[in-house]
């Protein structure tokens, strides 16, 4: 690890004014991925800014109609909340299958959907479930957020709050783990919400996280895994790596996507 | 005798240091001014340095030396086995260099070294170093390594190492000409890499006062370092050099061998003039311990028309990686292929194997080491003519196993099998697995759209290792004997020093066991120490299966010593003849009389010996042996695993691993399970999950976790193991070893369980590891309308 400066700022205003005078400055929002990767000698930050302390970015609300989820809560707080439960359990079960307790504990929502790691579950939920993703600065639309591979539609300054899910009728995520990491190697995540459906694809896409489109024209009209008999995903623009090939990707969505809705 | 005897599943003594953090590893121990070294390795599989300037590193903070492959003018790593090609001609040993010279052969090559006054600034100063590299394609694929064209030394035409074979290629032909089929098959057994817990690490200080060198180091057997490293690559005298072995968090044959950071920091401790510690990273892990397995065979098996095995020819190659491991040149040739008969009569074998050069992490023993290959060939092979002959996987075993009236066995290639029941092993597995359920649990997953398959895995293996005379014939540069030393302490209670050493296996209870057992003594009179050359007389080590066949019959012959001579003290104390002393729990009485002697009171009369007839009794009560084999031990039996496969995703859920093992008389049952549940965990690793990727450029794609599919918990079912006894004919204590066999056994139960679950849908072949995607692709490949035909 090389050398970098640590800040521990108390208020969102202190975080974002550091992160604006810092000359790389990152956030730190549990460090599940920023940490291991300066380990590694393969990021080096001039700055840290452990959003540790701002106490207003931790902590789960509910109207009954959505959750909303401060940035800096962790994966094993939305696991256990009682409002995330009621409102939207599919929610809690992705939080619930993010790597392991130690990460689960450390690792938050902020810190996984500003990162937007190709493989993480979250984005799928924020997608499927369209979510708006807020900040210091405004808000965004999930589908307007997350612009490609650890790519977002953040500005260098701007500081990820919360996250905002309304309540689907119908929702759940499934997840093929990669064997060796266990990140998703596929995760579809459905969700049914009056008349519409939505479908979110982690860990396959070449560009990260994206929506099946032709699976959300035909779930829209009949809610069932049946319904997604004869739809293929292309397996163009998908991941082809030693643990899957594009072509396996491609499968196992339709796979994910019709246990899915079944569990859903 | 004791409740702590030979049978008994005492606790593992050692475990409440482990459990509770208190372990002493290498990167443990802290020695006073030491520094911290940094080896700068190779980014690349295959290049010349063509400008190495560490000028800038020397200057960077903290920075106290830093050393190149020219500052350290040494002997070249030794290889420990020789063997020789078909034609006569010596094996190809090209230098190993500790520092690369010049040239570097795998991604990981050591380059320099950076001795600091901390880690990280000997990091940040290695990144100061300068290298230019003229980067050379690189050799990974054996097929093309053989071809010739690039080489990974210039010494070693067409990358190869030798060309060996063992049997009679005409008598083996003729037997095919006979036959009324032929089975064939083409396998490749992937390599792995050991992923130890505790990485490895080495510390290396220099006494000038005395002029001795210490090194702690992660080592199966610090003896052998000693005399690796001492004699050939640092030319230290062996009275100067101690070299000790703390507790060691696994090794699985990846801590045998001499590493070129053990000669590096001891060279450098006198150079700097302080303590020296190198300690690995997970990724230098994953790139410098050496790999196991990576063999490519064809096999053919000739069989009667009642399914009797009548010939078998192999032919291997065998990758050896950039350089040759201590001994990685055995591994394939007398651990592998004398391996062939496995279980069965098959009464003619030509083997021939060619080791190659890559430019890859080097290959040696791993868990099982050419064992597991020769198991994996055969039992493939013989699932394969089963399904071919249409005869049951059981039948076709039962028509050929060496029947067990029939023991000594001499096979054709080579080994002599002293003992063994393989129809027992089998029949109980059979009952264990209930085979005879099998029909409706696969009907059942059927009726849920999930396909199943049962396994057969019946193996042999030779532990114990080994003969020194045998060995040496074979071209093994050592001995491999055992050593133990018995120190009765006045008081009477008992320190046992132990050539052989424990890096998980739990001897410090079972050697203790025997103690007790033998001489009567509860476990906390018992110390067993293992480990420092200081400490312990000599010592072969552990690999092999080992410890006990080799270690624990030293041990039982050096108690026999302290025994006698006991006697003989007890003979003079109690006025009676030597001849009429019995020894027998705990006390030594004159036969057919009430006069007797407790242990302890013989022990303390030795070290006060106020009236000893100094002619004929000496003074103290310690004894040293050394045990040298008759022949190998032959560990065998029966694992049968059953499998469902989800053929929407291909993923295959092991069910049920039912594993009966012969392993010799068992000292404790607790570890013999645990040992069984580990193997049987690296066995299902490697057959499932566990693969070794390098890409065309010599990069190792699987270099963490994040990529290097190690089991977890929830990948393995719970194990249902037990064992099926016969005693090792040619040890007193009748035991044959323990700790491959699950490795050994597990992997062609698991793929032939997989073949079978797939076999309704017309597939025959599956490699390891069976991976989900390997799984759909053979179920989506056999869908296709046979247009290729």
């Amino acid at each position: 690890m090389y050398d970098f400066n640590y800040y521990k700022p108390g208020s969102l205003a202190d975080a974002a004014s550091a992160l604006a005078g810092a000359e790389d400055g990152k956030i730190v929002a549990g460090g599940m991925t920023l940490i291991p990767t300066m380990k590694q000698r393969l990021a080096q930050p001039s700055d840290l800014i452990d959003l540790a302390a701002v106490g207003d970015l931790k902590g789960i609300s509910s109207d009954g109609s959505s959750v909303t989820i401060g940035a800096m809560t962790t994966h094993a707080e939305v696991a256990g909340s009682s409002d995330v439960q009621l409102v939207i359990p599919a929610l809690a079960a992705v939080a619930e299958g993010i790597g392991d307790p130690q990460v689960r504990n450390c690792g938050t929502i902020g810190g996984s959907v500003a990162n937007n790691d190709p493989a993480a579950d979250y984005p799928a939920a924020c997608l499927a479930l369209n979510a708006t993703i807020v900040t210091n600065k405004g808000e965004y639309s999930a589908d307007d957020f997350f612009t490609g591979m650890f790519d977002t539609a953040l500005d260098e300054d701007e500081i990820l709050t919360a996250v905002k899910f309304p309540k689907p009728d119908k929702a759940a995520y499934m997840k093929f783990p990669n064997p060796a990491s266990r990140y998703a190697m596929v995760g579809v995540c459905v969700a049914q919400t009056g008349g519409a459906a939505r479908v979110a694809v982690t860990g396959a896409g070449q560009d990260g996280v994206f929506r099946a489109s032709e699976m959300e024209a035909a779930l829209a009209s009949n809610f069932a895994p049946e319904a997604l008999d004869g739809i293929s995903v292309s397996a163009d623009d998908l991941n082809s790596d030693i643990h899957a090939s594009a072509e396996y990707r491609a499968h196992l969505i339709g796979v994910m996507a019709k246990r899915a809705v079944a569990a859903a | 005798m004791t409740d702590t005897g030979i049978g008994a599943s005492v606790k593992r003594v050692e475990d409440a240091r482990f459990l509770t953090g208190r372990g002493s590893y290498t990167d443990d121990l802290e020695q006073p001014n030491q520094t911290y070294a940094y080896i700068l390795r190779s980014p690349h599989a295959h290049a010349a340095i063509t400008k190495l300037d560490v000028s800038a590193a020397k200057a960077a903070p903290g920075v106290v030396a830093v050393f190149t492959g020219e500052d350290m003018q040494v002997g070249s790593i030794p290889c420990g086995w020789q063997v020789n090609s078909k034609d006569g001609e010596p094996m190809k040993e090209p230098e190993h260099p500790p520092l690369a010279k010049g040239k570097v052969r795998y991604v990981g090559d050591q380059i320099a070294v950076v001795i600091a006054e901390s880690l990280a600034e000997a990091k940040a100063a290695a990144e100061a170093i300068e290298v230019d590299y003229d980067i050379q394609p690189a050799v990974v694929d054996m097929n093309k390594a053989l071809a010739g064209g690039t080489l990974v030394h210039d010494d070693a035409p067409n990358n190869l190492c030798y060309d060996w074979e063992i049997g009679d290629a005409a008598e083996v032909d003729a037997a095919f000409a006979n036959a009324h089929h032929i089975s064939k098959i083409d396998i490749v057994n992937n390599r792995v890499v050991p992923n130890a817990m505790e990485p490895r690490a080495a510390v290396g200080a220099y006494d000038k006062a005395s002029g001795e060198y210490t090194l702690y180091t992660t080592s199966q057997n610090p003896h052998v370092i000693r005399l690796l490293m001492g004699a050939f690559v640092l030319q230290i005298p062996e009275h100067k050099l101690r070299v000790v072995a703390p507790d060691v968090g696994g090794g699985f044959g990846s801590k045998i061998y001499h590493y070129a950071e053990e000669a590096i920091v001891t060279w450098a401790a006198p150079k700097v003039g302080r303590p020296v510690k190198w300690t690995a990273e997970r990724t230098e892990s994953f790139l410098t311990d050496a790999h196991g397995r990576d063999h490519i065979t064809h096999a053919e098996l000739a069989l009667d028309e009642n399914g009797k095995f009548l010939g078998l020819k192999v032919d291997t190659i065998a990758n050896m990686g950039g350089y040759l491991s201590t001994f990685a040149p055995c591994v394939p040739t007398y651990l592998y292929a004398t391996l062939l008969a496995g279980v069965y009569t098959t009464p003619l074998i030509h083997a021939n194997v060619r080791a190659v050069f890559t430019n890859t992490t080097p290959v040696d023993a791993y868990r099982g080491a050419g064992r597991p290959e020769a198991a994996y060939l055969l039992e493939r092979l013989v699932d394969r003519a089963a399904r071919e002959m249409g005869i049951a996987q059981d039948e076709i075993r039962k028509r050929n196993f060496i029947p067990s009236d029939a023991f000594p066995y001499q096979t054709p290639v080579a080994l002599q099998y002293d003992s063994g029941d393989y129809m027992a092993t089998l029949e109980k597995a059979q009952g264990m697995a209930d085979v005879a359920g099998f029909p409706a649990r696969k009907a059942a997953s059927e009726a849920k759209g999930k396909l199943r398959g049962l396994g057969y895995s019946t193996y042999v293996e030779a532990c114990g290792i080994a003969p020194s005379a045998v060995v040496g014939s074979l071209g093994a540069r050592a001995g491999l004997f055992e050593s133990a030393n018995v120190r009765v302490n006045p008081t009477g209670s008992v320190t046992v020093f132990t050539g052989s050493h424990s890096h998980g296996q739990g001897h410090e209870t079972t050697f203790a066991q025997l103690v007790s057992d033998t001489l009567g003594l509860p476990l906390d009179q018992i110390e067993i120490s293992h480990g420092d050359t200081n400490k312990v007389a000599f010592g072969m080590g552990t690999y092999g299966s080992r410890s006990l066949a080799v270690g624990g019959e030293a041990l039982m012959k050096a108690m026999n010593k302290v025994i006698d001579k006991s006697k003989k003290i007890a003979a003079h104390v109690l006025e009676a003849a030597e001849a009429d002393i019995e020894f027998k729990d705990g006390k030594f009485t004159v036969s057919g009389t009430d006069k007797e002697m407790a242990f302890g009171e013989v022990a303390l009369t030795a070290y006060v010996p106020h009236n000893f007839p100094h002619e004929t009794l000496e003074p103290g009560l310690e004894e040293q042996a050394f045990y040298d084999p008759m022949n190998f031990t032959y560990p065998g039996g029966c694992h049968i695993v059953e499998v469902e496969i989800d053929p929407d995703t291909g993923v295959t859920t092991i069910e049920k691993v039912s594993a009966c093992d012969d392993v010799g008389r068992v000292i404790n049952p607790m570890i013999v399970a645990g040992q069984t549940h580990g193997g049987l965990a690296q066995g299902i690793g490697q057959a499932m999950l566990e693969g070794c990727v390098y890409d065309d450029d010599g990069q190792l794609i699987t270099g963490s976790y994040m990529d290097y599919t190690m089991p977890r918990a929830d990948d393995l079912p719970s194990f249902d193991t037990d064992t099926a006894v016969t005693l090792c004919a040619h040890n007193s204590l009748g035991v044959k070893g323990v700790g491959e066999t699950g490795a050994i056994g597990s992997p062609p139960a698991v793929i032939n369980a997989i073949v079978d679950a797939l076999s309704g849908l017309g597939v025959t072949d599956m490699t390891m590891p069976a991976t989900p995607e390997k799984v759909w692709q053979a179920i989506q490949d056999a869908k296709m309308p046979m247009a290729a035909e």
